[in-house]
């Protein structure tokens, strides 16, 4: 078996079981051949994670502003939060498809949404727990009021919390999009799990389990980008 | 056409439960698959997290390590280790879900370890006490209850991500939810699959519960009040 073989025999259909030199662990020649099929999984990976991770932020962050400003709520949007955490994914997407019919993408779109929504909420609600009392103090005494000190200095404050919930949202999406596979709208996952149960064909399945892992790493650093961006003045500090 | 009732139904049966392959029998083998996960998980992660957190170096590679697992998909893993020499069966899923155990339990043990405060290692060190002894007597004790957050993360996670292997044909309850989309949805499945998820779902709970309540027993009082539950960054929504 070798691992970098330019896949002379592999024939995309009927890759034999064993490790053979028909059946490498990745091969050029799959790649040129399903050129489109890969680009499109990809697409839809992608574009079911950015949908995600969108709508979660617009949900999370008022949420987050809403159990910041009113303490007793709090500890149950934690709790609650803690608890849905808990729950498989699986187990969700089971509880979804069936109200929502067999292939609908909706159902993995709403699991996903849920699941990134528990991670941003918490992570802003860090954020903007975490602005110095002094600082709010300062701002009520320069006469901003709840909506301005929100948004001219605790939001930007929050900043850092905020990317970073955002950055740990989209990881775990692009990851956890390989599960809607199992009702055919997986992206990436769709093509490990038919490489699969294709007889094992390995360079279907790397390639797949590659371009997810790629997809992660590429939205982290864009986001991790885009923060050091918004926020200049953490900079001078963390290095 | 009421699927939740259906599952309620399914549940019922108690043949459902005690057939071949039915709900206990899953029962047991998702146990199984997943205690030997989480053995193998503290094997390996608590013995270099305390190791680093000892010398009170390489927090820096810890977060990558556990960024970086965060971006595998854990269907990924479960593809691609049967076709290693690992081979079919159970092995391969108990090392994949391992991988994904060994961050929480190895970041917990680092931050135990860190955070003691240096004037007690100081005070220890002031009495005579060996590295080893130091270890042993003053720095394992005192991180006890970070281990059992890491315990806690680790064993939820791995229960939940579990239900996964069904994929795979690894068994597992989620052979159960997977066997129920194969029916199909109107043919009796749709009931299977929410039974599956309700099953699958209350485990977690169960899981998360009991090992909540282990690690408040394990917790000195005095700790208690401080330290809620601040479980490593590796928190990923589980499967």
């Amino acid at each position: 078996m070798s691992f970098l073989s330019w896949g002379l025999a592999a024939s995309p259909l009927a890759a034999p079981a064993d490790d053979g030199p028909g059946n490498p662990w990745f091969s050029w020649r799959y790649i040129h051949d399903n050129a489109d099929a890969i680009l499109e999984a990809l697409r839809f990976h992608a574009g079911l994670t950015a949908q995600t991770v969108l709508i979660a932020l617009v949900v999370a962050v008022p949420l987050a502003v809403v159990a910041y400003w009113i303490r007793p709520l709090t500890g149950p949007i934690l709790a609650l939060s803690g608890i849905l955490y808990t729950i498989p994914s699986l187990a969700l997407l089971a509880m979804l498809a069936p109200l929502l019919g067999a292939t609908n993408v909706a159902s993995v779109l709403i699991a996903l949404v849920l699941y990134a929504l528990l991670v941003l909420v918490r992570n802003s609600l860090a954020g903007l727990t975490g602005v110095p009392d002094e600082v709010r103090d300062a701002a009520a005494g320069m006469g901003y009021g709840r909506f301005g000190r929100l948004l001219r200095i605790e939001l930007p404050l929050a900043l850092p919390g905020i990317i970073t919930g955002l950055r740990l949202a989209t990881v775990s999406t692009v990851a956890l999009v390989t599960v809607g596979s199992i009702i055919g709208q997986g992206g990436l996952g769709d093509l490990i799990l038919s490489g699969f149960r294709n007889n094992f064909y390995k360079a279907q399945i790397l390639t797949g389990a590659l371009l997810c892992v790629a997809l992660a790493l590429v939205l982290d650093l864009v986001l991790a980008g885009i923060g050091r961006l918004l926020t200049p003045w953490t900079r001078g500090r963390t290095s | 056409m009421n699927f939740f009732e259906q599952g309620f139904v399914w549940l019922n049966d108690p043949l459902n439960w005690t057939n071949p392959g039915g709900m206990l029998d899953r029962l047991v083998e998702h146990l199984t698959i997943s205690a030997l996960a989480v053995l193998l998980g503290c094997l390996v992660g608590w013995p270099i997290g305390i190791w680093l957190g000892h010398r009170g170096r390489g927090g820096g590679a810890v977060i990558t390590v556990a960024n970086l697992t965060l971006a595998i998909p854990t269907l990924a893993l479960l593809t691609i280790l049967p076709l290693t020499p690992l081979g079919f069966g159970q092995p391969p899923v108990v090392v994949a879900l391992a991988v994904f155990a060994v961050p929480p339990l190895l970041a917990n043990a680092y931050t135990g370890l860190r955070q003691i405060d240096p004037e007690t290692r100081e005070a220890a060190k002031g009495m005579g006490l060996s590295g080893g002894q130091m270890l042993r007597q003053v720095e394992l004790p005192l991180s006890v209850p970070y281990l059992a957050a890491g315990l806690r993360t680790a064993a939820v996670q791995v229960v939940a991500t579990a239900a996964l292997a069904a994929f795979v044909n690894g068994g597992g309850l989620g052979e159960i939810i997977s066997a129920g989309f194969g029916i199909g949805m109107s043919q009796g499945g749709g009931g299977q699959i929410v039974a599956g998820g309700i099953v699958v779902a209350l485990l977690a709970l169960i899981v998360e519960a009991l090992l909540a309540l282990l690690q408040r027993a394990v917790t000195p009082k005095p700790l208690r009040v401080r330290r809620r539950r601040r479980s490593a960054p590796a928190a990923v929504p589980a499967g």
